[in-house]
């Protein structure tokens, strides 16, 4: 039995929430959380500057935290939208799962909770730059540019490039050029990765009213932007070493990875008018993935096996 | 008079239960998370 009385909750169109604790954590969007994770946590490592391990686990953490909040105020604004694709009806809140304003408070407390978590804990840049980034997402990303401008995902692609710079900013208190190239890579690399999807989920984002660049410029002006794209990528993926942050064999397989980029984005360039298939866009999204991992992978272990060697005695 | 209460369904109940054990959990590291802290904090 509840104490609530039967009459005011049909009378105020309420019901009881069937939804579990997994139904909330699908709202972070974890798949997106794991890159973000990954991604800050080499900008932190990678900052020249011991940070005590445990103050670098709450900083991972709420950055986590803070992601999955900007991915369920995302889930909250776009559940029209999520409705009509096939990639998301089955997320919790056009499933029916989670009512729509359980998400807003949801990531609205969670944003709070992680910047204050992030600033009082660890220190106020690093927080700043969070909040920053879950405004972004939110509002810039998701409210504005994404229903407005094919050029959505260029510009909103800032927000999933700051988790490096964040962490950088948790280890130091500081921005520096470093991390901007970590910023700059994960930039230039959104672009290729989002059009070979919405190449070959062009139809659905057209139904949903989405102005991807395939629905707004057309397939051809998009292939001619995606291979424009990886070859800026190329150089910018090599920088770091050209510049003296890391070792040259970083650099070395930071050319490999770019070169394959390149060759999956002219791949997707030649391919044939009225393919249905898409079967180079496919494998360009698929390979984007790897690229980002595998880049920031060499990232890490560069910085780790160089202060190994650096390490007296060694 | 009579007052008519809500009833929750098994489902209900046992979503609300899952709900409430996410939520003691993720209080208790919290707890645990800020307590580790302050001591690191104060020691560096």
């Amino acid at each position: 039995m509840s104490l609530v009385e039967k009459n005011a909750m049909e009378d105020a169109g309420l019901r009881l929430s069937e939804a579990t604790a997994a139904d909330f954590f699908a709202l972070l969007k974890p798949r997106v959380m794991s890159l973000v994770v990954f991604t800050a946590f080499v900008g932190l490592i990678a900052a020249p500057v011991h940070i005590h391990p445990f103050l670098a686990v709450i900083a991972v953490l709420a950055i986590a935290i803070g992601a999955g909040a900007s991915g369920a105020l995302n889930m909250w604004y776009d559940a029209d939208v999520d409705a009509v694709m096939t990639r998301t009806v089955s997320r919790p809140i056009p499933a029916g799962r989670i009512k729509p304003s359980e998400a807003l408070v949801f990531g609205l407390i969670l944003s709070a909770f992680a910047v204050m978590m992030l600033g009082v804990l660890v220190n106020w840049l690093a927080a700043a730059l969070l909040a920053f980034t879950i405004f972004f997402y939110a509002v810039i990303y998701t409210m504005w540019l994404k229903r407005w401008t094919p050029q959505n995902i260029v510009i909103g692609g800032a927000a999933g490039a700051f988790p490096p710079v964040i962490g950088w900013a948790a280890a130091t208190g500081s921005v520096s050029l470093e991390s901007l190239l970590l910023f700059l890579i994960i930039f230039l690399w959104t672009p290729p990765h989002f059009w070979a999807l919405a190449l070959f989920k062009k139809d659905e984002y057209g139904r949903a009213g989405i102005p991807m660049m395939p629905n707004v410029a057309g397939i051809a002006s998009t292939k001619r932007q995606i291979f424009a794209y990886t070859l800026i990528i190329f150089p910018v993926g090599v920088l770091p070493a050209l510049l003296g942050y890391v070792s040259f064999g970083y650099g070395i397989v930071a050319a490999g990875l770019g070169a394959a980029f390149v060759w999956y984005g002219w791949s997707v360039l030649k391919m044939p008018e009225g393919d249905r298939k898409m079967k180079p866009a496919k494998a360009l999204f698929g390979y984007s993935l790897l690229y980002l991992f595998a880049i920031f992978t060499a990232y890490l272990a560069d910085v780790v096996v160089g202060r190994a060697l650096a390490l007296p005695g060694a | 008079m009579q007052i008519e209460t809500i009833k929750p369904t098994q489902a209900e109940l046992k979503a609300r239960r899952n709900r409430s054990i996410a939520i003691g959990l993720a209080l208790f590291a919290f707890v645990i998370v800020v307590y580790v802290a302050s001591i690191v904090r104060m020691s560096t």
